[in-house]
């Protein structure tokens, strides 16, 4: 049972930072209300209400994404590679190499045709 | 201190190196250039300037087809003898890939097939070409009109194509159950994106490319289901592990050696037979999608009609021969010991397949979605044959696939050819008379809807009659006599089109043929002439098709 004593403490103080900032935040902050902060995410396009026909979807939301997922990926595979890299001997480092080389091929392609720049 | 903990705190045995698996790069090699080519081809787009790069795309594409076919051959006459010691072929990758002969067949099919693709995805005399000029504009917008205006193009088409031929490469040489899984979401993915690209009529492209995307990606929902179920069951994804605990039967026990850990051996249980037969259920659905059998062929007249029309001929030829070879390697490999539990089922599909995509054809009006049924139906006669559950319905259902692909590319390539003001002529009704104003082109036309109706001396009499051969000698006369009463509904159709070409007066304002560049020619030509050859003198390429069936798939 001693065991999760250190979790069950852990559970206790990060409940307790979370509500004493909520409480902090509500005896002292200012309140400023404008519609950007009653949305409910402050970034991105507005979920509701949806315009007719169910409107355009600005691609870049779409190009960083996809862009974020294949990292995402490749930090996946990276993560245990480098865990158990002596392990995995000269083998392992090519596939590694071509499988970043693989990814950098996709990301050239996004850089080199203009998916990095915003506007 | 509990036990947990002590074990946790006990200082860690020293690990040894994980050994390197092999790799056997010579077996894979057709694979491994497709994938480099496509790699390449990214390339090409992101450093070859917009107005060179379809003039390099296009050359490497065809080379990279023709390197990979010729690599097949070289595999082909080379000795390999699986570790068993009986046939041909090897696992290669670890067991996660089998090149066996039945395979070589599958993939150099596949690679001819798509490299008469490619010639009708190169033709550029036909509009500017089959694809649209920027797909992320709005159809009928001010960006599109631009985007035409500057004769853009997406040349991405070509390693798009290129991937997807990969995956439809890997997805019958598959080993296991998650290299399939991989192999066919790399051949559906791209294929999604391409039905999207047609440069006519794009709301009805992008239309389709919606419909396949969230139909397939349910369909694989139900691979991966299926898959799950089966590795409860066996204890492994592989095909030839699959089979041995279906040998074994519920309950039974074998030891399996634990990679990495070299003389470490792991005893595995098989699992109930519930999971088996759910198991199998669900992935026959999810290999049954991709070749669009009945009950699951509602997505085949919406995707074939929209999509462009190069793309709907390499998904009407390439893909149905890649799903095809998935579905023989998994029920021959796999549930080889099940024959007498899947085969009523598989009655029943190919009964449904042949009847409904003979029956709802007669009622078609769109040449492209005429097509889609008859490629419905066609998928129907190849069960048939691969019911027989044996050397002879294997190689019958080779051959077939190889004789039908070039023939729908063939009657696909006439379908962009015959145009109007408004792309091409889809409605049948325009087609009247077409046989008075263009007697090769509807001439052609007319070869190939009497090989699909099975007329002897083309291909498709060939094809329908080594199937149904093979059929009756599995013992399933009932499903010839079905195929055979289907076959008369089709040929019902076709000739109606026939009449209708050439024995109709031509509309004043009907569609002309337009004068194709050597790549449409060419498409056109190879179909034609594997069509007669295949069908006069069929020998070699039936004696082929034996020779890779007799082998069957390694396991």
């Amino acid at each position: 049972m001693e065991l999760y004593v250190p979790i069950l403490v852990l559970a206790a103080l990060s409940a307790g930072f979370a509500a004493v900032n909520l409480l902090i935040a509500a005896v002292a902050g200012p309140k400023r209300y404008n519609r950007a902060k009653l949305e409910a995410y402050e970034c991105g396009i507005e979920p509701t209400p949806q315009p007719v026909g169910g409107g355009r979807f600005p691609i870049k939301y779409y190009l960083t994404a996809m862009l974020f997922i294949v990292f995402d990926i490749e930090i996946i595979f990276l993560y245990p590679w480098a865990a158990s890299f002596d392990r995995l001997g000269i083998f392992g480092l090519v596939e590694m190499v071509l499988f970043i080389v693989t990814v950098l091929v996709a990301y050239v392609y996004i850089w080199r045709r203009g998916g990095l720049e915003w506007d | 201190m509990s036990l947990l903990a002590s074990a946790v705190l006990a200082a860690p045995a020293p690990t040894p190196d994980i050994p390197a698996p092999t790799i056997e790069y010579g077996l894979l090699s057709p694979m491994l250039l497709v994938f480099g080519i496509a790699v390449v081809g990214v390339l090409v787009e992101a450093f070859v300037p917009r107005a060179h790069r379809a003039a390099v795309q296009m050359p490497i594409t065809l080379l990279g087809l023709a390197g990979a076919f010729i690599l097949t051959i070289v595999v082909a006459t080379q000795d390999i003898t699986p570790a068993s010691g009986q046939g041909w072929g090897k696992l290669a990758a670890m067991g996660s890939i089998g090149i066996d002969r039945p395979t070589l067949f599958i993939q150099g099919t596949i690679l001819i097939l798509a490299l008469v693709s490619t010639f009708m995805i190169a033709e550029r005399r036909t509009d500017e070409g089959s694809f649209t000029a920027q797909a992320a504009a709005t159809p009928g917008s001010a960006a599109e009109r631009e985007g035409l205006l500057a004769g853009a193009t997406h040349t991405e088409v070509y390693p798009l194509v290129m991937f997807a031929v990969g995956g439809m490469l890997l997805f019958p040489a598959s080993g296991d159950l998650i290299t399939m899984f991989v192999a066919l979401e790399v051949l559906s993915l791209p294929l999604y994106l391409l039905c999207g690209l047609a440069r006519r009529r794009r709301l009805l492209s992008q239309e389709a490319a919606v419909k396949y995307f969230l139909l397939g990606a349910f369909s694989s929902g139900f691979f991966l289901f299926g898959a799950a179920l089966l590795y409860g069951y066996a204890g492994s994804v592989q095909l030839g592990a699959i089979a041995r605990a279906v040998r074994l039967g519920p309950g039974g026990q074998y030891a399996t050696e634990v990679y990495g850990a070299s003389g470490q051996f792991a005893q595995v249980t098989v699992g109930s037979n519930a999971l088996l037969m759910l198991g199998v259920a669900l992935l026959a659905v999810g290999l049954l999608f991709k070749l669009g059998a009945v009950p699951f062929q509602s997505w085949k007249p919406d995707v074939y009609q929209g999509a462009p029309t190069p793309i709907t001929a390499l998904m009407a030829s390439c893909t149905l021969v890649a799903a095809f070879g998935a579905l023989f390697r998994v029920f021959y490999v796999a549930f080889d010991g099940l024959t007498w539990e899947w085969r009523p089922m598989m009655w029943l599909i190919a009964i449904l397949t042949m009847v409904v995509g003979a029956v709802v054809a007669v009622t078609q009006t769109d040449v492209k979605r005429l097509l889609a049924y008859s490629s419905i139906a066609h998928a129907g006669f190849i069960l048939t044959g691969m019911i027989a559950a044996d050397a002879a319905g294997l190689s019958s259902a080779l051959f077939y696939l190889a004789a039908y692909g070039f023939t729908t590319i063939g009657a696909f390539a006439i379908v962009t050819l015959v145009r109007d003001a408004g792309g091409e002529a889809g409605h049948l009704s325009r087609w009247a008379g077409l046989g008075k104003r263009s007697p090769v082109i509807a001439g052609a036309f007319a070869f190939f809807l009497l090989a699909f109706a099975g007329i002897p001396l083309t291909s498709g009499f060939i094809g329908k009659f080594a199937v149904f051969q093979a059929a009756i000698a599995g013992g399933a006369t009932p499903l010839v006599v079905v195929g055979v009463l289907s076959s008369a509904v089709a040929a019902f159709f076709y000739v109606r089109i026939i009449v209708l070409m050439f024995f109709s007066d031509p509309a004043p304002d009907g569609p002309a043929v337009v004068v194709p560049s050597v790549f449409t020619s060419a498409a056109v030509a190879l179909g034609v002439a594997a069509t007669l050859v295949l069908g006069v003198l069929p020998q070699s390429v039936l004696d082929l098709a034996d020779q890779a069936a007799s082998s069957l798939f390694v396991r």
